[in-house]
Parts: structure tokens; C-alpha cells; sequence
């Protein structure tokens, strides 16, 4: 409890020292919300083991780390390989360096007419009033303390607005690098997507460096009646930084939204990622991979609420682990008592590579209507020895079959992909990680 | 080619071969034949080098190599070709990706450059028409989701892409109708070549009315206690195996 006192203190000095800094251009709202957030942020402190929430993934490492967010723009050596590593030139791009927005590396296309994509701090600094009407309604401040620790600091990021009826064809990437030693970084993304809009989000995290580094991101989505969402997160933080995300999806009726996650990087790494129907009809389809080793952490805590009826709902989650990695699954599915017609299915699965690793993994499942259709499974396995011996056997020695093996364990979510540039850039990524050399990598 | 001398197998501490002994020449085709737990599956699955199956004694020249000292992967790098009984399915590998991997590594084990993704599919096209299957099967995960006839197709495929020097073919006949069967046969009859082996490990004289063997070999608890001509593979069917037990008995 001291720690996680001391942890809140340092985060009060740097809070204050922001206010005095911001004060003149800071609207009102903004000021009353930073608040507001730092006060709940304070209040709870960071939560510990006994908080039901966080109960296998133990944050004392990060509350006693001084983390310091940059106080400017900094212009740290960013390659064009960070940059252009997946998508094309084509692709709508912000980049961002230490949570700061780096114009710099603006390009693509135009957008539609009237489509806004913008750093979030031009937005407010423009008065935007969708920033004012969304940042920070969705994702649930007031009971996740990151969302709050954010929302506290919140002074830039990405914002996206997408015309009613406006189709953007190319994605849009929002590129988020961090690498300076003991950074604190507050990536903030909101997307207000109008109705019968059709848009993709791709957003990435890269680790410049492998120093530590705690990254706070939180990412808003507002979709409105009969929009469509397609959101990717692709991280890939150093070996020590801490990766906190917390994603929230609010979705209209009729409206579609799917996300998938690609998790490699990261000493401890956790998604908090909610859907919530408030219209009937919203489809959302979740899905996340990622890949451990060494002694890295990662946890998925997905709540997906129908509250509303006649809504579908599908997660496929699934781990490989090696080393002495741990990975953590909270599955929530709430459907409430209105709720009738509710479709929901959730999967998660995980290889073990080695004898090292642990599982918690755990769906919950809450259904206060009677007229639904949940299900759900968990598996855990280890490669059938059976299919490695059928490979030996066709020449393939024993590190490439398990490689290819381990390729096909989570080729049912990379199968989910649409973005053909995110598809192909993930089996590469994967094929390195998941190399025959692994292993003598690791141990040297 | 396959020299077999004194082979004694075991599997979880339980002795399944005793003191087996084989030759096979280049150009010829064996069948071994024999009644169910008499050991056929584990001679096949010994010559692969399944690590489960114990040698508790013998010797094994293959190409003048000690093959019982050879990794699986060696193995098959050497032109060792198990068509498995029951093949694997394996989860998210395509067969194209599975017969690229395995293309490449005896390519690569054989000092010849790597095939691309064009090339590979190329090869599988030529090979495909072998024995009855279309690109399709290519892109489904391997052996996921077919039926017994394709898998054991699918294996045969195998075969022709890799080209084996010794090909053991378990069963391979098993659980095939008689359209399927004839497809197989033929497939492994196109395969048969004077610089080639094969032995066909089978319950049933039914493959080899299609794909004629040079050799019959009764194996019986363990060891072969009768081999002859293809006269014999004949007479198994029409007798069936009990008079084999009672010479042997005697």
C-alpha cells in the first residue's frame, strides 16, 4: 500500500505542475474533467492483487517506477521503417512520439468532406465540440483507474470524425512511439463515427528502445446507428515497458464493430477492453492473439454488455506462451434482463510451450434474460506430439514443425483480418517471433 | 537398399517385433501382410523413427546408413516416405504451407535452392492430377475435415511431391472404397520405379490385385514367418490367417 501511495503522489506533482503549465489554454470542461479524474485517480490509487480486477496481475513494479511524461514534443530519432512498417503511404497517418503528436510524419490522402483526422489537442485547441460531447464519456473513469489516470492528463492523442454516410476506404493508422527511459505516455485516441459511416482504425505501439516505460493508453469509439468500426491494435513495446490499454466501444443500434489485437510486446500488458450495445441490432466480433516469452505478462479482461436485445456478440482470444510467461483471461459477458435475443460466444485458448507458464483464464458469464444464446469455452494444450512427429516424418526437423505448428494454433484469428497489409505484416511478425532460433535467442 | 536384420521393437515396455528380418532391393515392391496386432504398424512406424517405438535390438542399413541412428527428419531427407494409417490433421497450416515446409527442408537438406510460393504451387499442380485432387485441397488445413478416402489421398500426394527413394505405405488401403482405392493404387503404381522401393503394409490382398508385389510377407506376433511370391498374398485371402498360425504353432 505504501508504494502504491507513493506511486499516486509523484502522479499529483506532475498533475499540478500540468495545471499551472496549461492553465490559460485549457477550456473549462477540459479543466473540470482533469479534475475531476485526477481526484478519482487519487482516490483509488493503483489497485493491488485484492482488487478482484487486477488479482493476477500484480502492478507494484509500476506504481514504485518514477515515470515522467514529456513535458514537449520531443523529437526522438523515429525511422521511417517505424513508421511505414505495415501500412502504406496511402494510409491516412498520425504519428505520435512519447504521446505527443509529431506533425512531421503527417501523410495520405485527403479525407472525405467533412471527415476530421486530427491530433486530439488541435481539436480542443479548435474548440471541437465532438471532443467536448465525447472525450471521455465512454470509457468508464470513474471506475477504471487508468481511464481515470488518463483522463487526468488527457492533452493529446488522435481524434477521427466521420461523416453520417461517409465511407473511408483506406485505413487510418495512428502510429504511437515511445522509448525514452522512464516515459510516461498517455496515447488517447477518439473516434465518433456518424451514422451509416464505414471507417477501419489501425492502432500500433511500437518501443523504440527496450527501456521502461509505462504506456497509458485509451481508446474511445462512438458508433453511431448503422456505422461500422473495424479497429486493429498491433503492439509491439520493448521488452520492459508496462502497456496499459483501455479500450471502450459504445455501439448504436445496427451498428458493427470489430477489433482485433495483436499482442507481443511489453514486460506486462494488459487490454481492458468493454463493448457496449445501447441500440438493438449491433454486431461486435473481438478477437486477440498475442505471443509470450521470457517472463512477460500479459492480461485480457473483456466486458462485453448487452443491455439492449438482439445483439451479437463473438470473442476469439488465443495465447501462445513460452518461458516462464503468464497470461490472464477475464471474459464478461453481461446480458441484461432486456436483453432478450441476445447471441454471445466467446472463445479463448491457449498453447504452452513450455512448463514455465501459467494460465488464469476465466469467462463469466451474467445473463439476466431468458431468451439468449451464450456460449463459451476455454482450452488449454500443449503440440500434439503426434502432429510434430507427422511433420519429422516429411522431412521438417523438430524447431521448424513446431514453429509451423505454432502458426496454425493462432491462424484462426489472423484468418479474421480483412486488411490485407495488416494480415501479411502479421504472419511475417509471427514467423520471427515464432522462429526455429527462438529459443537459443532467449536463453542468451 | 533396406536391410533388416534382427529388428526387435518395443512400445510402452511391451516387445512387438522379435527378431525380424527384411531385405528389400531397389525396383521391388513387398507386401507385409498379416493379422491384426501381429506388429505391421510398428515395423512402419519404426522405419519413420516415431519415438515412441522402442528398439530394443537388431540393425537397420538403409542406402548403406545405419538408418536406426537417423532422426525422423533425416530419414525422410534420405528418401524414407511413411504414408501414415491414420494421417494427422494439423489446425491452421494449409496443405499448400505443409508441403512448402517440407518441399524446401529436403531441398535444402539436398544443397538445392528454396522453391518460392509459384514455383511450389507449380509442382503441386503437376502432382495434384496424380491422384484426383484439385487445387482446393490446397488451401484446406491439412488433412482437417477430410473424409478417410482423401486423407489417404492426401498421403499419395505426399508421396509423388516428395518422391521417396523407399516408400512405406500403413494401410493405406484401409477404409477406402473401391473408386477410392483404384485411385491410390494408381497413384502409387506411377510412383513404382527401378530406382524405388516399396513396401505395402496391409491386412488385405484387395490393393494388390492393383499394385502387384514382387514379395508377400506373413508377419505374425512379432516376426515374418512365411514369405513368397504374390501367389501367397492369394492364398491369405482365400484361407485367411489361421492356417499361417497353426504352421507357425507346429
Amino acid at each position: 500500500m505504501t508504494t502504491a501511495l507513493a506511486g499516486t503522489d509523484r502522479y499529483l506533482a506532475e498533475f499540478e505542475d500540468l495545471e499551472r503549465r496549461d492553465a490559460a489554454a485549457t477550456p473549462a470542461w477540459l479543466s473540470e474533467l482533469r479534475r475531476s479524474a485526477m481526484a478519482r485517480f487519487v482516490e483509488r490509487g493503483f489497485p493491488t492483487t485484492r482488487d478482484e480486477d487486477w488479482r493476477y496481475t500484480n502492478l507494484a513494479p509500476l506504481a514504485a517506477t518514477p515515470f515522467h511524461a514529456a513535458r514537449s514534443v520531443t523529437s526522438a530519432p523515429v525511422s521511417a521503417e517505424h513508421v511505414h512498417r505495415i501500412g502504406s503511404s496511402a494510409w491516412p497517418r498520425l504519428v505520435f512520439v512519447d504521446g505527443r503528436y509529431a506533425p512531421e510524419h503527417l501523410s495520405g490522402p485527403p479525407l472525405p468532406d467533412g471527415a476530421r483526422l486530427s491530433s486530439l489537442a488541435e481539436a480542443m485547441l479548435d474548440g471541437e465540440e465532438l471532443v467536448e460531447r465525447h472525450l471521455a464519456r465512454h470509457a468508464r473513469w470513474d471506475t477504471d483507474v487508468f481511464a481515470a489516470l488518463s483522463t487526468a492528463f488527457v492533452q493529446d492523442g488522435a481524434f477521427l470524425y466521420v461523416p453520417a454516410e461517409t465511407v473511408i476506404a483506406a485505413p487510418i493508422e495512428l502510429v504511437f512511439l515511445t522509448g525514452r527511459p522512464d516515459g510516461l505516455a498517455h496515447p488517447r485516441i477518439l473516434v465518433v463515427a456518424g451514422p451509416h459511416s464505414r471507417v477501419t482504425v489501425v492502432e500500433r505501439h511500437v518501443g523504440l528502445t527496450d527501456a521502461a516505460c509505462f504506456v497509458n493508453a485509451v481508446t474511445e469509439m462512438a458508433v453511431a446507428p448503422g456505422a461500422s468500426v473495424d479497429h486493429y491494435v498491433v503492439q509491439e513495446q520493448g521488452a520492459s515497458a508496462f502497456h496499459l490499454a483501455t479500450i471502450h466501444a459504445a455501439l448504436e443500434r445496427d451498428s458493427a464493430f470489430s477489433t482485433c489485437e495483436a499482442t507481443f510486446g511489453a514486460r506486462l500488458a494488459r487490454t481492458t477492453l468493454t463493448v457496449r450495445f445501447g441500440g438493438e441490432g449491433g454486431r461486435a466480433s473481438l478477437a486477440g492473439l498475442y505471443v509470450t516469452s521470457g517472463r512477460q505478462h500479459v492480461d485480457h479482461h473483456v466486458t462485453v454488455d448487452h443491455a439492449v436485445p438482439r445483439c451479437t456478440s463473438r470473442q476469439l482470444y488465443k495465447g501462445v506462451l513460452d518461458g516462464t510467461a503468464r497470461a490472464v483471461f477475464d471474459g464478461r459477458v453481461i446480458v441484461r434482463p432486456d436483453a432478450q435475443k441476445t447471441d454471445a460466444a466467446q472463445t479463448n485458448k491457449h498453447l504452452l510451450l513450455s512448463d514455465g507458464v501459467e494460465v488464469d483464464s476465466k469467462p463469466r458469464l451474467e445473463i439476466f434474460a431468458d431468451d439468449v444464446k451464450c456460449t463459451h469455452g476455454a482450452a488449454e494444450g500443449q503440440l500434439a506430439p503426434e502432429a510434430i512427429f507427422y511433420l519429422r516424418s516429411r522431412g521438417v526437423d523438430e524447431p521448424k514443425a513446431r514453429q509451423l505448428l505454432t502458426l496454425g494454433f493462432v491462424r484462426e484469428v489472423i484468418d479474421r483480418i480483412t486488411v490485407e497489409p495488416i494480415r501479411s505484416y502479421l504472419d511475417r511478425a509471427l514467423e520471427a517471433r515464432l522462429g526455429p532460433e527462438r529459443g537459443s535467442k532467449e536463453n542468451s | 537398399m533396406l536391410s533388416i536384420r534382427d529388428l526387435s521393437v518395443g512400445v510402452e515396455g511391451k516387445t512387438i517385433l522379435r527378431h525380424l528380418n527384411l531385405e528389400v532391393r531397389a525396383g521391388e515392391v513387398h507386401a507385409v501382410m498379416g493379422p491384426n496386432g501381429s506388429g505391421k504398424s510398428t515395423l512402419a512406424q519404426a522405419l519413420a523413427g516415431h519415438p515412441a517405438y522402442t528398439v530394443t535390438g537388431g540393425q537397420v542399413t538403409y542406402l548403406g546408413r545405419d538408418l536406426l541412428a537417423m532422426p525422423p527428419e533425416e530419414r525422410a531427407r534420405a528418401g524414407v516416405f511413411l504414408a501414415f494409417q491414420y494421417p494427422i490433421e494439423i489446425a491452421g497450416v494449409s496443405n499448400a504451407a505443409f508441403l512448402k515446409a517440407a518441399i524446401n527442408e529436403m531441398r535444402a537438406a539436398r544443397g538445392l535452392q528454396e522453391l518460392d510460393a509459384m514455383e511450389v504451387l507449380e509442382l503441386l499442380d503437376q502432382k495434384l492430377a496424380l491422384v484426383e485432387m484439385d487445387r482446393s485441397f490446397l488451401n484446406r488445413p491439412v488433412n482437417e475435415g477430410f473424409s478417410g478416402g482423401e486423407k489417404k489421398r492426401n498421403e499419395i500426394l505426399q508421396m509423388a511431391v516428395l518422391e521417396p527413394t523407399l516408400a512405406i505405405l500403413d494401410e493405406t488401403d484401409s477404409g477406402l472404397d473401391i473408386d477410392a482405392l483404384k485411385i491410390v493404387a494408381q497413384g502409387v503404381n506411377r510412383l513404382r520405379r527401378a530406382d524405388n522401393a516399396i513396401i505395402l503394409v496391409t491386412h488385405y490382398q484387395r490393393i494388390l490385385q492393383y499394385v502387384e508385389p514382387d514379395h508377400v510377407h506373413v508377419l505374425f506376433d512379432g516376426r515374418i514367418v512365411k514369405s513368397a511370391g504374390k501367389a501367397l498374398a492369394l492364398e491369405l485371402e482365400g484361407r485367411g490367417y489361421d492356417w499361417i498360425k497353426d504352421e507357425v504353432a507346429a
